[in-house]
């Protein structure tokens, strides 16, 4: 039988006192509004992805059923549910970045990494993830995030640069 | 919602609707309140019972002064509010709405199982375009395997999530999510692990389209060709109300009939598919005898009642009344334990009984009318705090564990004491687990508990016995404490006690602390008709109309332990179905004359009997049931009985008359009921058990003990044949369950198989470890394939490594 708690054996033990960090800023009741800062703690300590293990394990460790937590990781594209790069390239394509011209940003990224939007680069460097919402970067389009971090106002030019520097 | 409102709200708003004025109780949704009047609006996502999502948009009605239409379901009423559910900007967003969800349905009717039954068809009809605009490509969804009930078409989905917030909220299961989001949203569990709750087949209800339907069903009939008529469950005490759908007599599925006080809209799956049963190929298809030889000769009814009849008067002829026991099975209707229980007695004899699985009938005569559960089902929702002991609801009477569950969601202390740990879909209040010995110790301290705060109560005689030695714990105090403190408190006993050697004095232990609580007091009997069985006089020490018997026969534990010479066995498999299966079928192997009146055939059955003669199962029998409850519902027999099989009432009457006893000539079924009806008319329900100073009973032995209770799909011949619920994983992962204390003590920590054995006789099982069990306690379940024929349910037993 189960003797150890899974969340105790997949989650560290700096990853769980991370998570009872935002528990503490929930009531009892509503616990569940954890469950996103935890499946992103769980997904930073696992190179950039979930695995149904991990899903599992933080809704247990937080006392929801798991198909919370499979929701969660569906809905949002900040979650990844299979393997990907050492990087996540998220271009915006709504409709800002569009009418900026984020349409040629993509197809200069997919001819220059030799993959399509969703794939990965067969040295596991960098995804190039399919963003379904604005970024919130309207302003300076076309803009894309890399890892978290926003690069503005896009060229071709700028566009190699950051990717070139990518590890 | 709308009972909430009117209870802390008593105010009621005026609205206009489509011209109609209404009153309403403030703060209900406008949806309720068209429902309420009759005006229909449509609607996919919306469903009385479940939360308000708003998801579907179907239901957007036109509403003054709102600048776009609004959704009724999620629109509180208001003080002069106007609407228009016909308007032609109401009717044009509901078509705009139908539209787009018709963009990624298949409109492919014809070969959809729903097809004729749909509300989306319906609606699209009433609401929708004539032609589709939509030209580009549709989405397609993989199907998910759910389990052996639920069949899957997930490209029919429109999202409307019932399934997710009915096993979320109601089935208390979160088992379906609804996984990703926008064209690409599915409703799934995401990591393929199945449906699994006792209720899921309400999901096919619930579902509006042809997602989700039933699997046993699916593409065997057409809504339109199908007759419906109404019924009652025959696998629990609640007798859920349900219609069958019959082809020109075939049974071809089972839905659930609205009853607010009974089973609200909601069945359990037991309920739903266990007619599948009614075809399995065990049926007995036409009457037989033994020839001058012993072999088996199929024969006409009016042979097969000669023969009949010759065994059981010879048998009383010969021996003496007192040489025959009539052993009735747990489905049968109360006309067929009247008529039963006046053919045995009119045969000379007083041994009958329905009560086939307890074990202790030493308070029968100081008990109430019949095992009545002292509370309405309706009343279980508001339950402050209730005590379940030797009771598992959850696999017993899965409605009975909804209603607990929603009286545990408001705040409710549900209690259990039992043999193992409750697998429960809500929250316990407290909890303890007693291997069986100590069960009896156990509830004795919750009593004591109790008369430490009752002031000029003293400790009936004899309290100090049943308690052993045992000390009142905390645990016992805080029983009591919830029990005392509420208002309103019930203490519900099991199967657990009803089959617990030591029964008679944990009634009456369940009697005194209902009473020193102020609690209500019931029982959860076996089966759908134990009620019926006491009114009915298919009981040894009560006739017909629970009067108490002049001459007691013997209960149905001595008529297997102190074998007759000659049987009536009325719908049941006594292996399986009686408390000492092992003792039951070595009675009935010596015995010269059993007369079986059954709807399935066994190779046991062919082995011991002389007559079997088939009779009409669930849906082919007229009948009534009395619910613990103590509700009589009476439901007619729709389906054409296979093969040459009459109902059982029909059989008992032609026998009757066979025998040439008086008063056996009825034309339908509703003539006896009648009869017994008048003779019940006194009657109150009632399980109390007045308190007789008990001995004290000598310390069990130390040793492994079997705790034999019946699993939720293997209580009655029916359910045990029906091939979706017996693939199940309830169905499926029985075995022997163990503690790892005990598993270690036994050196069976890493054992697979092992062999149980109980007296002479033995089996192999799957070992499973359990911590949920008390140590010592052995759980072997009653009523398998695999366990029939094993001693009692309760009882010392013996493992070794298989």
């Amino acid at each position: 039988m189960n003797e150890q708690r899974l969340s105790e054996r997949v989650l560290t033990q700096e990853q769980r006192k991370q998570i009872d960090h935002w528990l503490s800023k929930f009531p009892q009741e509503g616990k569940r509004s954890a469950l996103i800062p935890a499946l992103h703690i769980a997904q930073d300590g696992n190179g950039g992805y979930l695995t149904n293990e991990l899903m599992d394990a933080v809704a247990e460790y937080i006392g929801i059923e798991p198909t919370w937590a499979y929701e969660a990781a569906t809905f949002y594209s900040m979650f990844d549910t299979q393997p990907v790069g050492r990087h996540k390239v998220n271009i915006c394509t709504n409709i800002a970045c569009m009418l900026m011209g984020s349409d040629d940003i993509v197809a200069h990224c997919e001819k220059r990494l030799g993959i399509k939007l969703g794939e990965t680069t067969a040295d596991n460097r960098i995804t190039l993830k399919i963003e379904e919402e604005c970024l919130a970067g309207c302003a300076f389009g076309p803009m894309m995030v890399v890892d978290g971090h926003y690069h503005t106002q896009l060229t071709p030019e700028k566009v190699d640069e950051i990717l070139d520097n990518l590890e | 919602m709308t009972d909430n409102a009117e209870a802390t709200n008593p105010e009621t708003v005026t609205i206009e609707v489509d011209g109609r004025e209404l009153e309403v109780p403030k703060g209900s949704m406008l949806i309720e309140a068209t429902d309420n009047a009759d005006i229909h609006v449509p609607r996919f996502c919306y469903h009385r019972k479940l939360s308000v999502v708003a998801n579907c948009r179907m239901c957007l009605v036109d509403v003054e002064k709102a600048p776009k239409p609004l959704p009724a379901c999620a629109t509180p009423v208001a003080e002069g509010m106007k609407v228009r559910t016909r308007s032609e900007r109401a009717l044009k967003a509901q078509k705009g709405v139908m539209e787009f969800l018709l963009i990624n349905h298949p409109l492919d009717c014809p070969i959809c199982d729903q097809g004729g039954e749909c509300e989306l068809q319906d609606l699209a009809l009433g609401y929708g375009r004539g032609v589709s605009r939509f030209t580009e490509r549709k989405r397609a969804v993989e199907d998910e395997d759910l389990g052996p009930l639920i069949s899957t078409e997930m490209t029919r989905c429109i999202h409307c999530t019932r399934c997710v917030r009915f096993l979320e909220e109601v089935a208390g299961t979160r088992e379906l999510a609804a996984l990703n989001r926008g064209e690409h949203t599915e409703i799934g569990t995401y990591v393929g692990a199945g449906v699994h709750s006792e209720m899921s087949g309400n999901i096919i209800d619930l579902c509006p389209v042809g997602a989700l339907t039933s699997k046993p069903y699916r593409f065997s009939a057409r809504s339109w060709e199908m007759l419906s008529h109404p019924s009652v469950s025959a696998h629990d005490c609640v007798g859920s109300n349900l219609q069958i759908h019959h082809v020109r007599g075939a049974i071809k599925r089972i839905v659930p009939r609205d009853n607010e006080s009974v089973n609200e809209c909601w069945i359990a799956d037991r309920d739903r598919f266990a007619y599948e049963g009614v075809y399995s190929g065990e049926r007995l298809q036409a009457p037989m005898v033994r020839d001058d030889s012993g072999a088996w000769q199929e024969t006409d009814w009016e042979t097969a009642l000669e023969v009949a009849g010759e065994h059981l008067k010879g048998v009383v002829t010969r021996e003496g009344g007192d040489a025959l026991g009539t052993l009735v099975g747990p489905t049968a209707t109360i006309e067929e334990m009247y008529l039963a229980g006046r053919l045995t007695r009119g045969l000379g004899s007083a041994n009958i009984d329905a009560r086939l699985r307890e074990a202790d009938f030493s308070d029968q005569d100081r008990s109430g009318t019949f095992p009545a559960l002292g509370i309405e089902l309706e009343a279980l929702d508001g339950v402050e705090a209730a005590l379940l002991v030797g009771s598992e609801p959850r696999w017993d009477q899965p409605i009975v564990n909804h209603r607990l569950r929603k009286a545990a969601l408001q705040g409710g202390a549900i209690m259990s004491l039992n043999y193992r740990a409750q697998d429960l879909n809500y929250p316990l209040a407290a909890e303890r687990v007693a291997a069986p010995a100590d069960m009896v110790a156990e509830f004795a301290a919750v009593a004591a508990a109790l008369l430490e705060t009752a002031t000029g109560r003293q400790a009936p005689e004899g309290l100090d016995d049943l308690l052993a030695g045992a000390q009142v714990g905390e645990a016992h105090r805080a029983m009591a404490a919830r029990l005392r403190d509420n208002a309103r408190t019930a203490v519900l006993l099991g199967q657990g006690v009803q089959a617990h050697p030591r029964g008679a004095v944990l009634r009456m232990l369940g009697t005194l602390v209902a009473d020193l609580s102020d609690s209500r007091f019931g029982i959860l009997t076996d089966g759908p008709n134990q009620a019926g069985a006491w009114l009915a006089g298919a009981v040894p020490h009560r006739d017909a109309g629970g009067q108490p018997a002049s001459q007691p026969g013997l209960d149905a534990r001595a008529m297997t332990e102190a074998p007759r010479q000659g049987y009536l066995v009325l719908g049941a498999e006594p292996e399986r179905d009686c408390w000492d299966g092992a003792a039951a079928e070595a009675a009935l192997r010596q015995a010269a004359s059993v007369v079986c009146l059954t709807a399935f055939v066994t190779d046991a059955m062919r082995e011991y009997a002389q007559v079997l003669l088939p009779v009409g199962t669930f849906g082919e029998t007229a009948g009534t049931y009395v619910s613990a409850e103590g509700r009589w519902q009476s439901f007619p027999g729709v389906a054409q009985p296979v093969g040459e099989a009459r109902p059982a009432w029909k059989v008992l009457r032609v026998l009757g008359n066979v025998l040439e006893l008086d008063g056996f000539e009825y034309d339908a079924p509703d003539a006896i009921t009648d009869e017994l009806a008048e003779r019940c008319r006194e009657e109150t329900p009632s399980a109390r058990v007045e308190w007789l100073a008990p001995g004290r009973e000598a310390a069990a032995e130390d040793g492994l003990y079997r705790v034999g209770l019946v699993p939720i799909y293997g209580g009655d011949a029916l359910v045990r044949r029906a091939p979706a619920l017996q693939r199940t994983r309830h169905a499926t992962e029985q075995g022997v369950r163990i503690s790892a204390a005990t598993a270690q003590q036994q050196g069976l920590a890493d054992a697979d198989r092992v062999q149980v054995q109980q007296g002479g006789h033995s089996t192999v099982l799957p070992l499973i470890i359990d911590d949920a069990l008390a140590d010592g306690a052995v759980w072997v379940p009653a009523g398998l394939t695999a366990t029939a024929g094993l001693g009692p349910m309760f009882g010392p037993v013996a493992l070794a490594r298989a």
